[in-house]
């Protein structure tokens, strides 16, 4: 194995234990909030490892952006999913 | 180790297949649904299918999970969750039935292709003569271009469906229930950031869509994203329904697609295309059924008409 293939294969076991991790505080933690802090916090480190390893594994810098942008999309999308599912959850528990 | 993946994603599409299916609640079942789709998707990017994994993502999960969800409010709203008991037993054996029958004959029939690659080799000898790289397209719009005709009427059909379902005093007027949000708010940020991009990556798919995987199904469904995102957001209401522009919009793709269709027939051949200019005519015609498409998806999502015009 070369040098780049350990980074890549280190970098990917890291985005998993980053999702693994997300997984088991969305089914562990007590309420709402911390599930969704688990969550989005865990899903975006993994993916951003995840992202990073396939951009090394191609080495083609167009495929980098492409997947950077996909990156920056899929952070702002769960970011907004969780106020959103925060607000509601609020709103359903009579805090707001 | 590829198989071990293969085996995997096979496991986990009929899993959430068999969890979609027996649920006990509605939603769930949408749940796996939708997750289904997404394996699915994942399974033909695999295979090298990447217009029907990119279809089966943007249609079969995305807008087919939103337009679920939004019966199940509709349901919840009408007091239709209450009673959800189990069928009987002989009723859910009778549609086990049903499915595996015609999920049996669909299997023989693709085992009683003619060996090979079937029409492979015929698509890739003629595409050239639709200036066209990717072969998808090159059947989707020139050589089978018929179907895709009459499923963009099938769309059509489908919305004025809905739409007869509206109540006679909001006939013409405004669909959903108008989406109040604070102007300052995550949700209206987020509906102002992300169209430009959209719009961006939904023209990109369009003209992409003659060389490489990409289309107006594709295409359009981003569109339509594009369109719910600045509803929920609040920035903008739906349209009437009785707008002349938007209805000239939902027929603009058939219609375009039509009279290219006519014009070959009177220059010989129903469908056909004239030498030389058939990827440009293919283009204006992609770029028509993208805008209908686009306006159809984000309209059966609204629903009929709810309020007055």
């Amino acid at each position: 194995m070369s040098v780049m293939e350990t980074i890549i294969a280190a970098l990917l076991a890291l985005g998993v234990f980053f999702y693994f991790a997300g997984t088991i505080g969305l089914l562990r933690f007590p309420d709402t909030h911390s599930r969704l802090h688990a969550l989005t916090k865990a899903d975006n480190l993994g993916l951003g490892f995840i992202v990073i390893a396939a951009a090394l594994h191609w080495g083609d810098g167009w495929i980098a952006a492409k997947l950077a942008l996909v990156w920056v999309l899929a952070l702002f999308a769960a970011g907004m999913a969780a106020q959103l599912v925060a607000r509601a959850a609020l709103k359903a528990e009579g805090r707001e | 180790m590829s198989h071990a993946f293969d085996l995997a994603l096979c496991a986990l599409i009929l899993g959430a297949a068999v969890l979609a299916v027996t649920g006990r609640n509605v939603f769930g079942a949408i749940v796996f649904y939708v997750v289904y789709g997404v394996l699915l998707a994942l399974a033909w990017l695999i295979l090298g299918a990447v217009d029907v994994a990119l279809a089966e993502a943007a249609i079969g999960a995305g807008v087919t999970g939103v337009l679920l969800i939004g019966a199940w409010q509709g349901l919840a709203d009408a007091g239709g969750l209450e009673d959800e008991a189990p069928r009987p037993v002989f009723l859910r054996l009778a549609a086990v039935a049903g499915a595996g029958a015609l999920g049996g004959l669909i299997a023989l029939a693709v085992i009683s292709l003619p060996g090979g690659d079937g029409l492979t080799l015929a698509v890739v000898d003629n595409q050239d003569r639709l200036e066209l790289g990717n072969p998808v397209n090159a059947v989707l719009l020139g050589f089978r271009a018929y179907d895709t005709l009459l499923e963009t009427l099938v769309l059509t059909a489908a919305l004025a469906a809905v739409w007869s379902l509206t109540r006679t005093r909001v006939w013409g007027g405004v669909p959903g229930p108008g989406h109040v949000t604070r102007p300052d708010g995550v949700m209206a940020s987020f509906g102002r950031l992300l169209p430009p991009a959209g719009l961006l990556v939904a023209v990109y798919l369009v003209w992409v869509g003659a060389d490489a995987p990409g289309g107006a199904f594709q295409a359009g469904t981003v569109l339509a994203a594009v369109w719910i995102l600045i509803v929920l957001s609040g920035l903008q209401d739906e349209p009437r329904l009785n707008s002349l522009p938007l209805r000239l919009m939902i027929i603009a793709g058939p219609a375009v697609f039509l009279g290219a269709g006519l014009a070959g027939a009177a220059a010989g051949a129903v469908m056909g295309y004239p030498d030389g200019h058939a990827k440009s005519v293919i283009l204006v015609i992609e770029y028509a059924l993208t805008l209908s498409i686009a306006a159809t998806l984000a309209l059966l999502i609204a629903g009929p008409a709810r309020r007055a015009p």
